[in-house]
């Protein structure tokens, strides 16, 4: 069978070859556990984990005391937020976030409102950016976190991670972001962008599945989170279990290739990025969803009027991207994130993101603006819709019966 | 979620694909569903001597799954009497398309996409509406 053509790389991208060869040695004569301190095995194995502690410490600006690894950003996020609220409650027991954020951190702070948190989900504009004046309106003196993510993973847009912080600060509260989808793509520096905590994963950069980073802030302030789980004590106390050595190796490894490729890989992805949303973009009623300023060079979401997300990949089996449509009997409801932007239902519906990456070349973009424009002609064929609003029918009079 | 062998031929050679006139009063049509959810179904029939269905038509906004439900609902509806199409149901659709549980709200959509063309056919005819006798809502 012949493979898709991969434009999925905000789901997770595929491990480098330089990142996998980094690897192999700790999967086999270095399988030391790090946390050994008494043979060369185990000394082995520390020594590959304190290189990769600094090569992701030169990717963010940070030290090397600073980063605990996890199995993941979801695991990140949860140590973050959860370990926050349990080591500050004497200060307050307020959240903020916003509606866009991923469900790792929005399903953690419905968590703790069962525990006894307040959390205030702000709203996004119609690109997908918060209001910083809303924010500063809901900061109160309870307040102990922000938490907003750094790049938006349906829709790319950057918010504006060093106004955030600075306000969060100013009212005395720590300022947390997912960066997992901003790490690596997008020059990021904890102490430029005024970061707290930070979590971010491997996968999404060209590292394999199953290892993450939290940054914990260690100085101006102190920031301390209580452990989420209980066990030896690795990572200065914060995340106990045996480290996963191979994937942290490979961690590293990824985050120096990104650090030394990522202004020449952000320039040449954003050029195949704008051509491939420019060239859809001339179809008739297409529509790019979010801020097109501030947003990460390899994310492109656009909405093709009058066809169903879930019904064009299946015309686009060529092609593997993925659509804020969800047409399943257990969710009719579609891209939450697409419909905080304030998109209609079925703008949400008609959805297909494209996320390109390192190994994406200039002749699969044109592949897949082929695929895609005689996809939506097909489509738009059998829709119902599309023939109504040639005729000039206002659909939105029509009364459907929903079901 | 993988789709089905009879999914994807109707997916990929839908079959009567168009539109007939509505204003026919030869002609009933159909149109269920909302664009809000995801599904707009709009299938016609034309109706000949002794209540045969002699054409039928459909155009769906939707996943796979729903147009493969609206162009088997065509293929069937061809050539059976009124009486015999109001007798499809959406559970015949569901086992011919193997439609995974998840899915089975297409095959209801085409059910009612069918009984809601022949109650136009009907009203406008002189014919009262057939009240569904069920509800999947």
């Amino acid at each position: 069978m012949k493979q898709p053509i991969y434009l999925d790389n905000n789901a997770t991208t595929p491990l480098d070859p330089r990142v996998l060869e980094a690897m192999l040695p700790y999967f086999t004569e270095k399988f030391g556990n790090a946390a050994s301190r008494n043979h060369a095995f185990g000394w082995v194995a520390e020594e590959g984990v304190d290189y990769a502690r600094e090569q992701v410490a030169k990717l963010i600006g940070c030290t090397e005391k600073e980063i605990i690894f996890t199995s993941g950003a979801t695991e990140a996020d949860n140590l973050a937020i959860k370990g926050v609220f349990e080591m500050y409650k004497e200060k307050g027991n307020h959240i903020i976030t916003a509606v866009t954020e991923h469900k790792a951190v929005l399903d953690t702070c419905k968590h703790l409102e069962k525990n006894g948190a307040r959390v205030t989900y702000l709203g996004v504009k119609e690109d997908g950016l918060i209001d910083l004046a809303e924010l500063e309106a809901a900061m109160t003196p309870e307040t102990i976190l922000v938490s907003i993510m750094y790049g938006n993973n349906e829709i790319g847009v950057i918010q504006p991670v060093k106004e955030i912080a600075a306000i969060a600060h100013k009212h005395g509260a720590l300022f947390m972001t997912d960066a997992t989808q901003a790490v690596g793509k997008i020059p990021v520096d904890v102490n430029t962008d005024g970061i707290d905590l930070m979590a971010f994963s491997a996968h999404k950069m060209y590292g394999p599945k199953g290892v993450g980073v939290l940054y914990v802030r260690r100085k101006n302030p102190r920031v301390k989170v209580t452990a989420q789980m209980d066990g030896g004590g690795h990572e200065r106390g914060m995340r106990s279990g045996t480290l996963n050595v191979p994937g942290i190796v490979g961690l590293g490894k990824a985050c120096e290739l990104c650090r030394l490729e990522m202004e020449s890989e952000s320039i040449r992805l954003s050029a195949l990025r704008d051509k491939l949303e420019s060239t859809l973009n001339q179809m008739e009623e297409s529509y790019v969803n979010g801020n097109t300023q501030h947003r990460l060079p390899h994310v492109a979401n656009i909405s093709f009027k009058y066809v169903e997300g879930e019904g064009l990949m299946m015309a686009m089996s060529d092609l593997a991207v993925s659509s804020g449509s969800a047409c399943t009997s257990a969710s009719l409801e579609p891209s939450y994130v697409l419909k905080s932007l304030g998109l209609s239902d079925d703008l949400a519906h008609s959805s297909i993101r494209y996320g390109l990456g390192r190994f994406t070349t200039e002749e699969e973009i044109d592949q897949a603006i082929g695929v895609t424009q005689k996809a939506v002609n097909h489509l738009r064929e059998l829709s119902p819709l599309w023939e109504m609003f040639k005729e000039g029918i206002d659909l939105s009079k029509i009364e459907w019966a929903e079901h | 979620m993988a789709y089905s062998e009879k999914v994807i031929d109707h997916y990929n050679n839908p079959r009567n694909v168009g539109t007939l006139n509505k204003d026919s009063k030869f002609v009933g049509t159909g149109l269920v569903g909302a664009p809000e959810c995801g599904d707009v179904m709009r299938l016609q029939i034309e109706v000949g001597e002794d209540n045969v269905i002699t054409d039928a038509k459909f155009k769906t906004f939707g996943c796979g799954s729903a147009i493969a439900s609206s162009s088997l609902a065509t293929e069937w509806l061809k050539g059976k009497t009124i009486d015999e199409a109001l007798s499809i149901d959406n559970m015949d659709i569901v086992e011919e398309l193997a439609l995974p549980p998840v899915k089975i709200h297409c095959s209801v959509l085409a059910e009612d996409a069918i009984k809601s063309a022949i109650n136009d056919y009907r009203v406008k005819n002189g014919l009262e509406a057939i009240v569904l006798e069920k509800s999947h809502h």
